[in-house]
């Protein structure tokens, strides 16, 4: 049983397709890269599966359950976490309620304990203080709890993210290029550390990226992307060796 | 026991702060009591504001509709049956309402739920909208109110405004009223539901993506906005005593903008503390409205003096102190003992420092 499963989804924006008739199954537990040109449309995929955009056509379903058409904070709740190309912190709140607010989904109390303090609610606010604070060790960034996330260097920045999507307890992650900006020992550090969640957090990631490094050094398979449409799949030796990846990447030679 | 002894100290500032009131009600003339109270009605209006936009991020200018309604509230539930037929001259009023008197405690309860429903049923369509559209949505809604209140003559007396309503209002009212809305927007705004509306004010993309519902948490920022204002609208009209639409236009919202940004967007301090300056600055500034004479020059009087130099000290603001008076940041007991603690360090190291200077000295002699 597929864990995602996209079928035959078209997204248009006006005369311009952005994804054309794509379709691809993640199995629990995988990791998984989607790769491509610049303007191919990943970004556009990812925002289709976490409902940013509704598809035109096709239909995307998680955990057999059709997804296509929810709103983001439902598909959230549903067991989807994803970070963003441009590093979205909250500025007003600490790196401790960065990851605070991602376990704000499954707050039971009302508003009118929260305002009370009664015992329910202290109850619940003490546990996500607590979880929280696991979940900044268990990424190595619960020395910094109280500092504004505009202060940490970029690297933890980004790890601040993944760790703010753990905190909703999904099932599947996406990321949308973790190594950007990162120089080649930070984008090693990173492919570890993506490593170790998928391992630790019973995940199943589906991650975009530019660098081939990071792409080909830990993902056992990859989905090639261009002007919308699937061109490739399969481990990384077959992709590399692909021509239609190499004609995406680097244009058909005159003389071919 | 910290957090123990911080609500002692909050207890007795509390009870302090009651027994100036106390000695404000009985001493001073009934001026600076009016002044005083309407301090409390624009803290509540500053306090509310920030919560829509200091905390939740969304720009709604419909503050003076909401104040407005709270406002016709409760004129309406307190003026005594006699009193509305003297108003009504012209057309009698409701009949529903002819015979309605209340106490003020329920009148004020009333004038806010009325004002937070009204509040969320125009927030309803109007949140789906972002940053200025909200604006002109709202401050739309908020002359449609006041539109409403100038043509309605059977429920608002029109034009000509509602006289002789009850003075219930007292400094323990407003006051009150005044910090229970503090504590609650407070405690609030500490929750979870406040770290989700400041998620939204941050970015609304990825307060999404957490899985924060946008729209829920937006509504309730509106509709406990809404109430207070409501309640603050009734503690004015039955402090001035007098009421017409034309004391809610948009100014009104302008002000309340206005003095949340001079107080600091997200400080609920800045907010008290900005209401409280500017009620008692335009007041002082009254003489310049009036005709002034520097040796042979003679100034005429010009009514809305005031607003000028109001907006010359936003402009101020504005340019030079862009985070207002206390930017985000909050009074709190921590800060006032670490602050007291620093500076009876200072005078002890320097304390220290000399008399180890007098013993070298008198060791070398």
């Amino acid at each position: 049983m597929s864990l995602l499963s996209l079928k035959s989804v078209i997204k248009r924006f006006g005369g311009l397709t952005a994804v054309n008739n794509f379709s691809t199954d993640l199995q629990p537990g995988e990791l998984c890269a989607l790769i491509g040109p610049n303007g191919s449309g990943k970004t556009t995929i990812f925002n289709l599966i976490t409902g940013i955009y509704a598809p035109t056509e096709g239909k995307i379903f998680f955990d057999d359950r059709d997804i296509s058409g929810k709103k983001p904070n439902e598909i959230t709740r549903a067991g989807i976490a994803r970070t963003f190309q441009n590093i979205r912190l909250f500025k007003g709140l600490n790196v401790l309620e960065n990851v605070m607010v991602g376990h704000h989904l499954r707050l039971k109390s009302d508003p009118f304990s929260a305002v009370f303090q009664l015992p329910g609610y202290m109850a619940e606010d003490r546990k996500m203080h607590q979880e929280a604070y696991e979940l900044l060790q268990a990424v190595n960034l619960a020395h910094l709890a109280d500092k504004e996330p505009t202060a940490l260097p970029y690297g933890q920045q980004r790890k601040l993210e993944i760790a703010r999507a753990l905190a909703t307890h999904p099932k599947l992650l996406l990321l949308d290029e973790p190594a950007a900006g990162m120089n080649p020992q930070e984008a090693e550090e990173l492919m570890e550390f993506i490593l170790h969640i998928l391992k630790n957090f019973e995940l199943t990631i589906f991650l975009i990226e530019h660098q081939m490094r990071v792409v080909m050094g830990i993902c056992p398979r990859i989905i090639v992307i261009d002007h919308g449409e699937q061109i490739a799949e399969g481990v990384p030796e077959i992709i590399q060796n692909d021509p239609r990846v190499i004609e995406a990447y680097l244009g058909v030679t005159e003389n071919a | 026991m910290k957090i123990k002894r911080n609500t002692l100290l909050t207890l007795a500032a509390l009870a302090v702060f009651y027994g100036l009131l106390a000695l404000a009600e009985n001493t001073l003339n009934t001026y600076w009591v009016r002044i005083l109270n309407l301090c409390a009605v624009y803290t509540i209006f500053a306090v509310t504001f920030n919560l829509i936009f200091g905390y939740t991020g969304q720009f709604s200018l419909g503050h003076a509709g909401f104040a407005a309604i709270g406002a016709y509230v409760g004129a309406l539930l307190t003026l005594s049956p006699a009193q509305k037929q003297a108003n009504f001259f012209l057309q009698p009023i409701l009949p529903f309402l002819a015979n309605v008197e209340m106490p003020f405690l329920p009148t004020l309860i009333i004038a806010g739920l009325l004002a937070a429903l009204i509040g969320s049923l125009v927030a309803w369509p109007a949140l789906r909208l972002r940053g200025d559209y909200l604006a002109i949505a709202t401050l739309g809604f908020s002359e449609i109110i006041r539109i409403f209140l100038v043509n309605w003559q059977p429920l608002t007396n029109g034009a000509m405004g509602l006289k002789g309503i009850p003075e219930y209002t007292n400094l323990y009212w407003s006051w009150g009223a005044a910090i229970v809305t503090i504590f609650i927007v407070k405690r609030l705004i500490d929750s979870s539901y406040g770290r989700a509306m400041k998620a939204i004010r941050d970015d609304e993309v990825a307060a999404e993506a957490l899985g924060v519902n946008l729209f829920k948490h937006k509504i309730m920022a509106f509709a406990v906005s809404a109430f207070f204002i409501g309640v603050a609208g009734a503690l004015f009209s039955n402090l001035i005593s007098t009421i017409d639409p034309k004391v809610f236009l948009f100014t009104l919202t302008y002000q309340i903008v206005g003095i949340t940004v001079m107080g600091g967007m997200g400080s609920l301090t800045g907010s008290a503390v900005a209401a409280s300056l500017y009620t008692i600055f335009l007041e002082l500034l009254r003489p310049i409205e009036s005709q002034i004479t520097i040796g042979s020059l003679m100034i005429p009087g010009r009514p809305g003096m005031r607003m000028v130099i109001f907006s010359l000290l936003l402009l101020f603001v504005i340019l030079f102190y862009r985070k207002g008076l206390f930017g985000q940041k909050e009074f709190s007991w921590d800060w006032l003992i670490g602050f007291l603690r620093g500076k009876n360090r200072k005078m002890k190291t320097s304390q220290t420092l000399g008399s180890t200077g007098a013993a070298d000295k008198e060791n070398k002699s």
